[in-house]
């Protein structure tokens, strides 16, 4: 019951709050250079990406490419050092309430129960107390994990902490959400089933979501569109689109137009790391 | 059930074994009581003293002593500890100070100390306070400093201001050690309180003891050991159940980081 008001609620607010021909998030020339004791480090170099409203995009690159310092930059943590960074038209100058974010460690606060974290980015905007409460059980319940409102952090399981990772994003409803390799640090059956589950989400929100990963499975069984970032200095080396059919299902993963897709990346990663002959 | 039971029995047998090898001892080799009391002249020894009244005053100055230096001493150091790991200058300046001031033994301190502050509980006080204060003081900086960084990111990105920060993510973090750091204190406070009654009192637990020793009475010089492990273990005590109270998340911060 309170899962489907959240799902209906959820589509009413994606239908109002985008406008479909402002990109979501715009980079254009983007530089960041990273200032150390041996010397500058520059980490992304003149990248520039368009992501259009409601469209699933991840960025696979090789470790340490920079993918996070575009997560960071991209949520207002961190200042670039040369270009421009946009959300929904409106320039990034720091933390901002229409996005929300998905880090790839839970980050949940041990002290604090599973609702008083998911209502994190709502007490931070002193949000009314009844109505921010209604909306964080709503999302505890999107995520499945009715029942456990009261529990600790440290009573869950790593897939658990990260459901409530992913309602707390959602919990403000942004119309953008960032997440940063959320599923690396769990094993690979949970991660697969936290696949289906973000697709499920996304579905029936249709946010604009930019997934940093380094799995070209995931990338490919969520995504509309596959962004291959060079070894750093970040830079786009390939865009894709993926039409696979929707719903993806776990059959998805054994179709030939997926294993095609997966097989084109992995060309493209080992091409851009150097690495040798597979 | 069983197991509490074992958790709670087995010290007091250890307990009475050691006291029963101390009797005998005492008896076997014909210690004379000058050097080592048998255990029933300590047990009179507190018996007299607490019954009939006459060890309740010494006890009170020693605890008097010791709660406000313990409570001064925590506060400033969890003030001057929470202003040393957020504002970087105060750092520069005084952190030397502060290092130069921990390396040195505070009960050598104790006579200055007694020349300023006068033979009553005052100087005690203050004592116990300057001892108490830097476990607690540089266990607030290691907590505050420890946060994770990632943590203070997320908030950041969900608009939360510097003062949620502070009070949901860096003081909570940093409540593991503080407790750490206050559970030392309290042992390290109780030194305190005992020096500055050696070098110059007329009450306290401390100066009981000296004039037991000095009397060679040793019945009441053990009868003052006994009480203030038993403010000691107390205290302890107290804050390791507090600990675990509050900072339920973390049962590992229970052992110090500062020791």
């Amino acid at each position: 019951m309170m899962a489907h008001a959240a799902r209906e609620q959820m589509q009413d607010m994606a239908s109002a709050t985008t406008d479909r021909n402002v990109p979501a998030v715009l980079l254009e020339r983007l530089h960041v250079t990273y200032a150390t004791a041996a010397g500058p480090i520059p980490a992304v170099a003149d990248l520039s990406l368009a992501i259009e409203a409601g469209s699933f995009v991840s960025v696979l690159g090789p470790s340490g490419c920079g993918k996070s310092t575009l997560i960071k930059v991209i949520s207002g943590l961190l200042a670039p050092s040369a270009g421009r960074v946009e959300l929904n038209g409106a320039p990034v100058t720091g933390p901002r309430p229409d996005v929300g974010i998905v880090f790839q460690q839970p980050t949940l606060l041990p002290w604090k129960t599973v609702l008083d974290n998911v209502l994190v980015p709502l007490r931070a905007r002193k949000a009314p107390r009844e109505e921010a409460i209604a909306r964080a059980e709503e999302m505890i319940a999107l995520v499945k994990l009715k029942g456990f409102e009261r529990n600790y952090p440290f009573e869950l399981s790593g897939g658990m902490q990260q459901r409530v990772a992913l309602a707390r994003a959602l919990i403000h409803d942004p119309p953008v959400i960032v997440m940063d390799e959320p599923f690396a640090a769990l094993d690979a059956l949970t991660r697969e089933q936290m696949s289906l589950e973000l697709q499920r989400l996304w579905s029936h929100s249709r946010k604009t979501v930019l997934f940093v990963t380094h799995s070209i499975s995931e990338a490919v069984f969520l995504s509309d569109r596959v962004i291959v970032l060079s070894p750093r200095p970040a830079r786009i080396v390939k865009d894709i689109r993926i039409s696979l059919p929707r719903p993806r299902t776990t059959a998805t993963m054994a179709d030939a137009a997926f294993a095609a897709a997966c097989d084109e990346l992995r060309r493209q990663l080992y091409a851009v790391t150097g690495a040798g002959e597979r | 059930m069983k197991q509490t039971l074992l958790r709670l029995g087995s010290p007091l047998v250890t307990f009475a074994f050691v006291l029963l090898a101390w009797e005998a001892a005492v008896r076997l080799f014909g210690v004379p009581n000058y050097i080592l009391p048998d255990v029933s002249q300590v047990v009179t020894a507190l018996y007299r003293g607490y019954v009939d009244g006459e060890f309740w005053p010494h006890l009170f100055f020693t605890m008097k002593a010791m709660l406000l230096g313990y409570c001064a001493g925590s506060l400033l150091a969890l003030i001057l500890g929470g202003l040393l790991a957020e504002a970087p200058i105060f750092e520069r300046f005084v952190f030397p100070l502060v290092i130069a001031l921990q390396s040195m033994p505070k009960v050598a301190l104790a006579p200055l100390v007694i020349v300023w502050f006068g033979f009553g509980i005052e100087s005690k006080i203050v004592l116990v306070a300057l001892i108490c204060f830097f476990p607690i003081f540089i266990n607030a900086i290691v907590g505050l400093r420890s946060v994770d960084p990632n943590l203070v990111d997320m908030m950041k990105a969900f608009g939360c201001s510097s003062l949620d920060i502070m009070l949901q993510v860096k003081l909570p973090h940093a409540a593991g050690p503080i407790f750490a750091g206050l559970q030392i204190g309290v042992v390290l406070g109780l030194i305190g309180a005992v020096v500055g009654e050696f070098i110059a009192s007329t009450q306290g637990l401390g100066f009981l003891i000296q004039n037991g020793a000095n009397a060679l009475d040793l019945g009441i010089v053990f009868a003052g050991l006994v009480s203030l492990a038993v403010i000691g273990v107390t205290g302890t005590q107290l804050l390791r159940f507090l600990h675990a109270r509050l900072v339920f998340w973390d049962r590992k911060s229970a052992t110090s980081v500062a020791s």
